[in-house]
């Protein structure tokens, strides 16, 4: 019992008695109770903040501050990036940041600094300050490469980054020229992710439809493994940070375990086409995905289905993700040039509770998870409206799939026994591991 | 009695058995002590058994952080001399228990494992909790007890009223009304009002505490129950012909005509349903939050006049001619159970508010009581005036009214009782009679009036305030109203068992594939109908096709068929090898063969 004062003033209000005698159908109220709070979440289920507009392209990466809650920086196909302020809602600086697109961007780990690479075959870094009046906006220093970047990372206390285009090359800041260049007989390489724990080791996607892992400290690649489509971009899960997340091109994402890659953990699907970002939450429980089917989809990290999915009419495919690091917003860059802000968790009140207000909340969320397998709730809390388009090719994807199955058990069955073997779907995509 | 302000009894006979509550810090008794030493023994058995079980390591973090909490001594050198949480006893622990523990899943199923033990956890300790918070509760109950030698059913009202505190013995009063009795009697929810139906058309409530009468009408027809709704500001009264719904100023809101003949009415106040039964054998239901009928049951026995409800699973008993007692849900059109109870017919039922047990009278002047979670007799008197009207209190006490005569008993279903606790005269016959909640007070509506008798140990002396608290404000009738709306039970969800809902659905196989081709559109485990191909060259004639549907027919068999054939000839090798070795052994003759008899 909770002897707060919130608490005292009510029993002085409200003598109670908990005798069980005093209070019949407990199991009947309790289960009245959860269908309401899983009916009013519906309704209150109205995930759409904001739109940033600004941008004169289509918005291609987005980089959270390291350490300001309220900051976002984004990159366009046009070069410019842009700076938000989140809790107005409005671009703070605009700089012209490269020739063609800005491929990939991070914020230093210290926070006072950004990098981008871009189409220019450049990787730029900018103050995280506006220059001062009079002053020229110029990089803090510009390195010039040989080939295009597609994709760059920071370490997490050092100074020391990583890029990735023909090979996945390892800088230091004060050097123009890599410390450090891996290739494993592939041409490009789309996205590379430092891990946020073992902070020497990274994960790159290559074109070659593979996953590779490196040491820093060593020469060579430690490992990879191909599957049967090419990943687009990895996440590490930053709680437990030896698994991480790839969106696929086969609409799904899978999650490995580092150690053990000859299957992935889960397989989510729901994606009805290719997955071109992933983001973990900061609380490793979750992650969110963006399609270019046009829609955002948050996944429970080990849940093979998503519990959520978000989309707007006027949102066009969803070029990349970010997760907020308060774990409460998601913010979507797409193609139709706008930024978008999102709740994480679609009906949440936002702004202080008042203690009663939480009260209530809490108890009905344990209400909707002690009930939440009763059909009649489970039906409410999982239903979602999806655009039509969405809708039918899910079910498309069904039947395909379906009869792909009803094949292979047909030739299963009429074949010597034991010479076809049953492969698992985590089994299906993966060709193999090379080490 | 429920009332605070309380006054000691003195030299008399009259008074409450108060026995002082025992704290922990006060001189340990010998039953403490004993309590306490049995707790400790469990306790300790309790560790060195989960010493000896390998528990996960999170569990044993757990404990170990437990552990740590009491600390047996202080800087200062002094032992705490009540170490530990202070124990709880055993039978009020009980009283707050909602279910046995689950059974662990054998294998694996780590997560589900964790899961279970840790919702243990929280109800155990929500269990726990709410048994320290009963040493909190303000009031205690008690019964009347005699002097040696002396009966308490002696004891007159006038006694008891003489001596009790002023407020309590304003509970004993008589209303005098003869010209239109005699009278129904329902109170509300919270015991604070009184609602009078008179048999030639007398509607009356009161504020009985203290005696304001809220409205007075006369309906110039025949009244045949009277029933609160969901809070005071409505009632319902059966009338002549029609229902209908008055409410707290006695303005006609409502006149049902859909209900018909009604002669009684019970009200289900979780439900919102008012459950009639009528002259012309129709049970109906009656929602009063958005005034629908939810259900008709013919039942097809002749005329109803005899009805309670099961407070704790809100299931219908209806009493009938034939001796039977029969339950009714709004689901079902057929009764739930029927029950052959008497010999004569059925005069009146009644159910405790645990829904435990049944108590029956009937015209073969008998009175039983059962065992309604397992349809079983327990007890059967004989009363010589057979009882009328039943009643039970929310602590148990048992009215039965014999004429004009009012008895009480106490504890009817465990020991067999002879005489009544308590008994009263009235003027004239019985007609109504109900126990006044959170009140030690039973009112007795006949003949004459209405009589509001006082009863010891009668009603719960603990109210709660978020349920049914006497003493509200309107204000708070008004949030409590729309809290109860809000979590009104649908009717769908009334049934025997009131915890079949928090139960696990041990669906049958068959009911989850219906989901499942439900769900999906198609059936995944139907078989397709085998259709041979069409051949050219006369090789799709009539027997031909035959043969070839007969190579594919019963497929899915022909793999067991063979296992066990298989099976079968291997076991039957077997024996023959034995059988063959043992032969070859015994016909080796040994040189000893020849002493063998």
């Amino acid at each position: 019992l909770d002897f707060g004062y919130h608490n005292i003033v009510i029993w002085h209000k409200f003598p109670r008695n908990y005798d069980p005698a005093l209070h019949p159908f407990e199991v009947s109220r309790e289960y009245t109770r959860a269908l309401n709070a899983t009916k009013l979440e519906r309704v209150f289920a109205k995930p759409f903040l904001a739109s940033l507009d600004g941008h004169r392209d289509g918005v291609n990466c987005m980089a959270k501050h390291t350490r300001n809650l309220s900051t976002l920086l984004s990159g366009s196909c046009d070069g410019e990036v842009k700076l938000w302020n989140l809790t107005k809602h409005e671009c703070v600086r605009t700089l012209q940041a490269h020739e063609g697109f800005v491929r990939g961007m991070v914020v230093r780990y210290c926070g006072a600094s950004f990098f981008t690479v871009g189409d220019d075959k450049t990787i730029k870094q900018w103050k995280m300050e506006a220059p001062g009046y009079g002053e020229e906006e110029e990089p803090l220093n510009t390195i010039l490469g040989k080939t295009v970047f597609t994709g760059l990372d920071h370490h997490q206390k050092d100074a020391v980054f990583a890029t990735c285009g023909q090979q996945v090359d390892i800088w230091d800041e004060q050097r123009s020229s890599p410390i450090r260049s891996f290739t494993w007989g592939v041409d490009s390489f789309s996205s590379v992710r430092f891990n946020p724990v073992e902070t020497e080791l990274l994960a790159s996607c290559a074109s070659d439809r593979s996953i590779v892992l490196y040491d820093m400290r060593e020469s060579a690649p430690l490992k990879k493994v191909i599957m049967t489509m090419r990943s687009n971009t990895l996440c590490w899960n930053p709680m437990e940070a030896y698994y991480f997340t790839c969106s696929n091109e086969d609409y799904n994402l899978y999650t490995y375990d580092m150690r053990y890659l000859d299957r992935p953990v889960t397989v989510h699907m729901d994606h009805v086409s290719a997955v071109l970002d992933v983001d973990y939450s900061p609380t490793g429980k979750e992650f969110v995905s963006a399609s270019f089917d046009k829609t955002i989809r948050i996944f429970p990290k080990d849940s093979g289905h998503s519990r959520e999915v978000y989309h707007t009419k006027r949102m066009q495919h969803v070029i990349c993700i970010k997760w907020s690091s308060d774990n409460k917003y998601i913010l979507s860059g797409s193609d139709e040039m706008n930024i978008r802000l999102w709740k994480a968790n679609a009906a949440e009140k936002l702004g202080v509770l008042a203690p009663r207000e939480r009260q209530a909340a809490n108890y009905n969320q344990k209400l909707k998870e002690k009930f939440q397998h009763h059909p009649q709730i489970r039906r409410i809390a999982h239903h979602r409206h999806l655009p039509k388009n969405i809708y039918h090719q899910t079910k498309e994807l069904r039947v395909m799939k379906e009869a792909r199955r009803r094949k292979y058990v047909n030739v299963r069955k009429h074949s010597k026994p034991g010479s076809v073997p049953v492969v698992s779907e985590k089994e299906k995509h993966v060709v193999t591991v090379v080490k | 009695m429920a009332s605070p302000g309380e006054a000691v009894v003195g030299d008399t006979h009259v008074g409450e058995k108060k026995k002082p509550t025992s704290r922990y810090w006060e001189e340990p008794q010998e039953d403490g002590k004993n309590e306490n030493k049995v707790v400790k023994d469990g306790e300790q058995t309790e560790q060195s058994l989960e010493k000896k079980t390998r528990q996960t390591q999170k569990a044993k973090k757990r404990k170990q952080e437990e552990d740590q909490g009491d600390g047996n001594k202080f800087i200062s050198g002094k032992s705490d001399p009540f170490p530990g949480p202070a124990p709880i006893p055993e039978d009020r622990l009980q009283k707050f228990k909602r279910r046995d523990k689950t059974k662990k899943p054998r294998r694996q199923h780590y997560k589900l494992k964790d899961m279970i033990t840790r919702s243990e956890e929280a109800s155990e300790m929500a269990q726990k909790q709410a048994a320290r918070f009963d040493l909190l509760l303000p009031e205690d109950a008690g019964f009347l007890e005699g002097d040696e030698d002396e009966d308490t059913c002696t004891i007159s009202q006038e006694d008891i009223a003489d001596v009790v505190d002023i407020t309590s013995a304003t509970k004993y009063f008589d209303l005098k009304l003869s010209q239109f009795g005699p009278y129904r009697v329902d109170y509300s929810k919270t015991g604070r009002q009184l609602l009078l139906g008179g048999r030639r058309g007398h509607v009356a409530c009161i504020d009985w505490q203290s005696k304001q009468l809220m409205c007075e009408i006369n309906v110039m027809e025949s009244v045949n129950d009277v029933k609160w709704l969901h809070s005071e500001a409505m009632y319902a009264v059966a009338q002549k012909k029609w229902l209908h719904i008055y409410d707290s100023n006695g303005i006609e809101l409502h006149c049902i005509r859909k209900f018909n003949d009604v002669l009684r009415m019970q009200f289900l106040p979780y439900h919102f349903l008012l459950a009639t039964a009528s002259a012309t054998s129709f049970l109906q239901y009656l929602d009063v939050s958005v005034g629908k009928e939810v259900a008709a049951i013919c039942t097809k026995t002749g005329r109803l006049d005899v009805m309670c409800q099961n407070p704790h699973n809100a299931v219908i008993h209806l009493g009938h001619s034939n001796g039977t007692v029969t339950l009714w849900s709004p689901n079902q059109k057929e009764a739930l159970v029927k029950m052959l109870c008497h010999q004569g017919g059925v005069r009146s039922v009644t159910v405790d508010k645990t829904g435990t047990y049944m108590v029956t009278s009937g015209m073969d002047k008998k009175l039983k009581v059962y065992d309604i979670r397992a349809f079983k007799p327990l007890k059967s008197y004989f009363l010589p005036a057979g009882a009328s009207c039943l009643s039970l209190s929310q602590r148990g006490l048992l009215s039965a009214a014999t004429g004009d005569i009012v008895q009480v008993y106490r504890d009817v279903w465990n020991t067999p009782v002879s005489k009544p606790y308590m008994a009263h005269r009235v003027q004239r016959t019985i007609w109504g009679m109900n126990f006044c909640p959170f009140e030690d007070v039973l009112g007795v509506g006949h003949g004459e009036g209405f009589t509001s008798m006082l009863i010891p140990g009668a009603g719960e002396p603990n109210f709660d305030g978020l349920d049914a608290n006497p003493y509200r404000s309107a204000k708070q009738r008004q949030e409590w109203e729309v809290k109860a709306l809000l979590e009104k039970i649908q009717p769908e969800l009334i049934s025997l068992d009131p915890t079949e809902l928090g139960q696990v659905d041990r669906a049958t196989f068959e009911q989850r594939h219906q989901d499942r081709v439900k769900a999906l559109g198609f059936d995944p485990l139907a078989k397709e109908k085998f259709i041979p191909k069409y051949k050219k060259k006369g090789r799709s004639s009539t027997g031909s096709v035959e043969r070839r549907k007969r190579q594919v027919a019963h497929e899915d068999q022909r793999d067991v068929i063979r296992k066990t054939a298989e099976d079968k000839m291997k076991i039957e090798k077997e024996r023959k090898k034995r059988e063959k070795k043992e032969a070859v052994l015994s016909s080796q003759r040994s040189a000893l063969d020849r002493f063998k008899k």
